[in-house]
């Protein structure tokens, strides 16, 4: 992967305007935070191999490397991620964008297809 | 430790077995003992993507079912399933649906020893996922027909519940052998064996940890 270039993930994110797609939405803090943190309230969520079309698509921030990415969908709902900072299209053409923490470990993802992700 | 008849390992990630059993599996394997790891999840939904990170969400799918099979290399297992469900969503699996494969396992491969999670102080819902196929399958059998359990617990409040763990496995002499093992998980165990490597206090308290005893809590289904 790769730190994010705010202008490629746009041109992406473009590429990908008003047609179905497949999305990897994901936060996590991790399923042993509690466990080694007891102060720490244990948050995490994601979809998977959900199908919708975004009529509109950007990417803001960048602070510390630090992005957003925000999906406006054709039935005028959304998809929002805060803190992503690596990306890359891998062999699948698939369009993945990550979020590190300074830990190293994945705190956010959002990732987008027009084939399923594996199952 | 005696010799068995057949051990069946049920974890559902595939670097449950590193950590704390491996050095076991190990000694098993060379007594001659049979032993079949089933490992239920890919583990593709780990936040630990290597250090710095070398996998993507959907890369860690591929990368993690090698880091297994090298890991069972290095073990010795001529056995090793890898059972394909996704990882965090084993308690979201129907009702009774684990504990038939659980049970199926039983059936044909007839252990007279599983090695698990201990239920209610494995952590990870996964873990307690698997804890509870097992023993509710094996809670099904007949008492006299039923393997022995030795179970891994971790949580926070094990000293205080459970007390001592009442089964401890000496792996003195197996300390390359399990390093190699831990890392052959390279995406999962990064900084921890850089901690096993290093000079300081705190290495040596994780060598304690993981290379001179593994132990278990032995556990009455009745």
């Amino acid at each position: 992967m790769e730190k994010i270039n705010r202008d490629k993930v746009q041109q992406l994110l473009d590429s990908y305007q008003n047609k179905k797609v497949f999305v990897h939405v994901e936060v996590t803090g991790g399923m042993y935070a509690s466990h080694f943190d007891d102060k720490v309230f244990n948050a995490g969520m994601f979809l998977r191999n959900v199908q919708v079309t975004f009529v509109q698509g950007g990417i803001r921030g960048g602070e510390n490397g630090e992005y957003r990415v925000g999906l406006k969908l054709d039935n005028d709902g959304w998809i929002y991620v805060l803190g992503l900072t690596h990306y890359e299209v891998n062999d699948d053409n698939e369009f993945i964008m990550h979020g590190f923490n300074y830990d190293g470990k994945l705190a956010s993802a959002l990732e987008i297809s027009t084939q399923e992700f594996l199952k | 430790m005696e010799k068995e008849r057949q051990v069946l390992v049920i974890f559902p990630h595939p670097d449950d077995e590193a950590f704390g059993v491996s050095g076991t599996m190990s000694r098993y394997v060379d007594m001659g003992v049979p032993v079949t790891y089933a490992c239920l999840t890919f583990g593709d939904m780990g936040r630990n993507l290597g250090y710095p990170p070398f996998a993507t969400r959907e890369s860690l799918h591929e990368i993690r079912k090698k880091e297994v099979q090298e890991s069972a290399r290095l073990i010795g297992l001529d056995d090793l399933r890898l059972l394909g469900y996704r990882d965090k969503t084993l308690e979201f699996e129907a009702p009774g649906h684990l504990k038939g494969i659980v049970k199926d396992m039983i059936d044909e491969l007839n252990p007279s020893r599983i090695i698990t999670f201990y239920p209610g102080y494995s952590v990870h819902p996964d873990h307690e996922a698997t804890a509870e196929a097992v023993i509710a399958a094996v809670k099904e059998m007949a008492p006299a027909e039923r393997p022995a359990l030795q179970l891994v617990a971790f949580s926070n409040d094990t000293y205080k519940d459970l007390g001592e763990p009442d089964i401890s496995v000496d792996i003195s002499g197996y300390e390359d052998r399990k390093e190699k093992i831990m890392a052959a998980h390279e995406s999962q165990t990064g900084p921890l064996l850089k901690t096993l490597a290093g000079n300081t206090a705190e290495s040596e308290a994780a060598r304690q940890m993981w290379m001179k005893n593994e132990v278990f809590y032995s556990y009455d289904i009745d």
